[in-house]
């Protein structure tokens, strides 16, 4: 049994007086003990809003989650709020974009790690702050004991990202979703933060669902690439895989579009044209079909379907890219 | 010259503590930079060495640099010290009525300054400067409770609106509407005017009662706008209870607006409770001292037999409403993020 499996996931945002915006469509995935999945997309794709589904931290009101998500075969769609708040922290976790603004500012950073200690695993304050500053040297903040009694804004960036993820691998959970972890922070950090949490999720065993626009993310971190376009995943293939043979025209496009050391001087960077702006609904045709370089008459006459490749990923496409290229 | 000007390109030879930083900051550049540099490095060195600074030292760092903080601070200070120490600092008693003064008490007389009675007496024959001193006790005390009783009531209310929203939010917030669509001064008139007998707890509840929607207000309004925060929803996403999201992180984000009010509100809780007192619905006991009574009963009485009844109780009130409210400015200045770093 799969970890997580995400079964037909739906969000349609609705409110009144206007058109109903259909923000992930029937999104499927699975997520196996201890693997590393990516949600890969570009702004407004519906990655961020497919793990709020998942943590069930949507609104309550204004929009329509349908679908499973199915955790450990519980589906914590059906869940009632109490157990599911019970499961987020302990089973769950999740960490956020903004470092800082995920942070309490008015809380000490020690307080902060020793809450989900206390609210999950029953400790008491004292004996939650001494392992709050376990983590803390656990996820490679100098100096834990003083930073215990510091509040965020006193620390940097990176280090903030680090408590984060000491907060939300507390507990040990089974699964953690990561929703661009590294984007609020400079390069540098960014490689620092995902070689630690790399190396956390190979020591814990812990899964994890990397969403982000960054390929770079994904070709160090992710076993399996979900690559999303207008609500709906285009492509599904293992990493290698990915690099080496990108199929569908909006993953090709987007790998080409990666600045690279050994191109000629001089040559324009490869874009997608258009905008997600140009997007036809998936009811008409294939999404993508405005801006695509090989689009052909079947793709507006209806949704493509997803299917198998021979390689063992899925496809969206009915003129998939042939040609290979080589990047990262 | 002792400095070592390298080439570019070449390495900086630098004694080992030197720890390497990216970019330029390795590589000589000239003189002039070297100095820079040498200043950089002691600024940064002095900046680290303070530690952490927690963000109520922060505020009151910035507050000892804002010399309006300081002259608000002074005003206040003394205040509260002549408020506590009234019975050592007033050279007679309040109540007592001198045989010295009441002796010269006519229609159209009332002793002015003598020897033992600096600022003379008051229409009884009472020393007019210690009913001065002991005055600043009442005003703190009805400035003090009436300005707590109104923020614990506010933040309830606001509380309760801000955490529950739905229709909780909207009905209380209707009732504070109504409250705030009356001016402030004509519902405390008409609170006090509905209690059956008017005491010093009248005009302390009435006054609370009219600042109790501007802190619901404000306080629902900053507890909404945690509520979408991105740390609300980091504390969700760890499965925090609901309770403990709301007294743990929405609460205390909130308070800091309602806080510095709260010393607004001082200013104006004073100014209230003068003014039910000058119109005769303060406190009946002649032997209080009030500075509100004093200037609405004698000064408004005896205004030209001796104006200075009026004057000094009339100062006494501008300058202590201005203190509080200075030092409320300077604090809502310090505590306010945009103006942090």
């Amino acid at each position: 049994m799969s970890l997580l499996d995400v079964r037909d996931l739906s969000v349609v945002f609705q409110r009144r007086g206007e058109q109903p915006f259909t923000a992930v469509d029937k999104v499927s995935f699975t997520v196996e003990p201890g693997q590393t999945v990516g949600l890969v997309g570009e702004s407004g794709c519906g990655k961020s809003v497919t793990s709020l589904a998942i943590m069930g931290l949507l609104p309550k009101r204004g929009n329509k989650v349908s679908g499973e998500v199915l955790f450990e075969g519980t589906d914590l769609l059906k869940l009632r709020p109490d157990d599911m708040r019970d499961r987020r922290g302990r089973e769950i976790s999740m960490i956020f974009q903004d470092p800082l603004s995920s942070l309490n500012p008015v809380i000490p950073i020690g307080v902060q790690v020793a809450e989900v200690l206390e609210r999950h695993q029953g400790r008491d304050r004292r004996q939650a702050l001494r392992e709050a500053r376990d983590l803390l040297d656990a996820v490679g903040i100098p100096d834990p004991q003083r930073r215990l009694s510091e509040y965020p804004h006193q620390i940097s960036g990176g280090m903030r990202q680090r408590a984060l993820i000491a907060i939300a691998l507390a507990c040990k959970p089974r699964l953690l979703i990561a929703d661009e972890p590294t984007t609020a922070l400079d390069v540098t950090i960014q490689a620092q933060i995902l070689t630690l949490l790399k190396q956390l999720v190979d020591d814990t065993g812990t899964a994890l669902v990397m969403i982000t626009h960054d390929l770079g993310v994904v070709a160090g971190l992710c076993d399996t690439v979900n690559v999303l376009y207008g609500g709906r995943v285009v492509e599904r293939a293992r990493r290698h895989e990915l690099f080496a043979h990108a199929r569908h025209p909006y993953t090709h496009g987007l790998l080409s579009s990666v600045p690279r050391l050994d191109s000629p001087r001089g040559e324009r960077l490869h874009a997608i044209r258009g905008s997600v702006s140009d997007n036809i609904p998936w009811a008409v045709g294939c999404a993508f079909a405005p801006r695509c370089d090989n689009v052909v008459d079947a793709c507006l006459e209806g949704p493509p379907p997803l299917e198998p490749t021979a390689t063992g990923g899925d496809l969206r496409c009915n003129n998939p890219v042939s040609e290979e290229v080589a990047v990262l | 010259m002792s400095d070592p000007i390298t080439q570019a390109g070449t390495p900086a030879p630098r004694p080992g503590d030197d720890k390497p930083r990216p970019g330029m900051s390795e590589r000589s550049i000239g003189l002039l930079g070297d100095r820079k540099k040498a200043r950089l490095d002691e600024l940064a060195r002095a900046g680290v060495d303070q530690g952490g600074v927690s963000l109520v030292r922060d505020a009151v760092r910035r507050l000892r640099r804002n010399p309006v903080a300081i002259v608000g601070a002074v005003i206040v200070g003394l205040f509260v010290l002549m408020a506590i120490f009234a019975p050592l600092i007033a050279p007679h008693d309040a109540v007592q009525r001198f045989d010295e003064l009441t002796k010269n008490l006519t229609v159209d007389t009332i002793p002015g300054a003598s020897g033992d009675f600096p600022l003379g007496s008051d229409p009884l024959g009472r020393d007019f400067l210690s009913r001065m001193i002991y005055g600043a006790r009442q005003t703190l005390f009805v400035g003090v409770l009436a300005t707590l009783i109104g923020l614990a009531l506010g933040v309830l209310i606001g509380a309760i609106a801000g955490a529950f929203g739905g229709w909780v939010d909207v009905v209380l917030m209707r009732l504070t509407d109504v409250m705030l669509a009356l001016p402030s001064l004509l519902l405390a008139i008409t609170l006090v005017a509905m209690a059956s007998r008017s005491s010093q707890w009248t005009v302390i509840f009435a006054v609370a009662i009219v600042s109790v929607p501007i802190f619901a207000r404000l306080l629902r309004g900053s507890m909404l706008a945690q509520r979408e925060s991105d740390h609300v929803l980091a504390a969700r996403a760890l499965g925090v209870k609901e309770r403990n999201i709301v007294l743990r992180h929405m609460l205390p984000n909130s308070l800091t607006a309602v806080i510095v009010q709260a010393t607004l509100t001082f200013a104006v809780a004073i100014l209230d409770a003068a003014a039910l007192s000058f119109l005769g619905l303060g406190d009946p006991d002649i032997n209080r001292a009030e500075w509100g009574l004093m200037l609405g009963v004698d000064g408004q009485r005896y205004f030209e037999v001796r104006p200075e009844l009026a004057y000094y109780p009339a100062l006494a009130i501008i300058v202590v409403a201005l203190g509080f409210t200075l030092l409320g400015e300077a604090m809502r200045e310090a505590i306010d993020p945009k103006n942090r770093r």
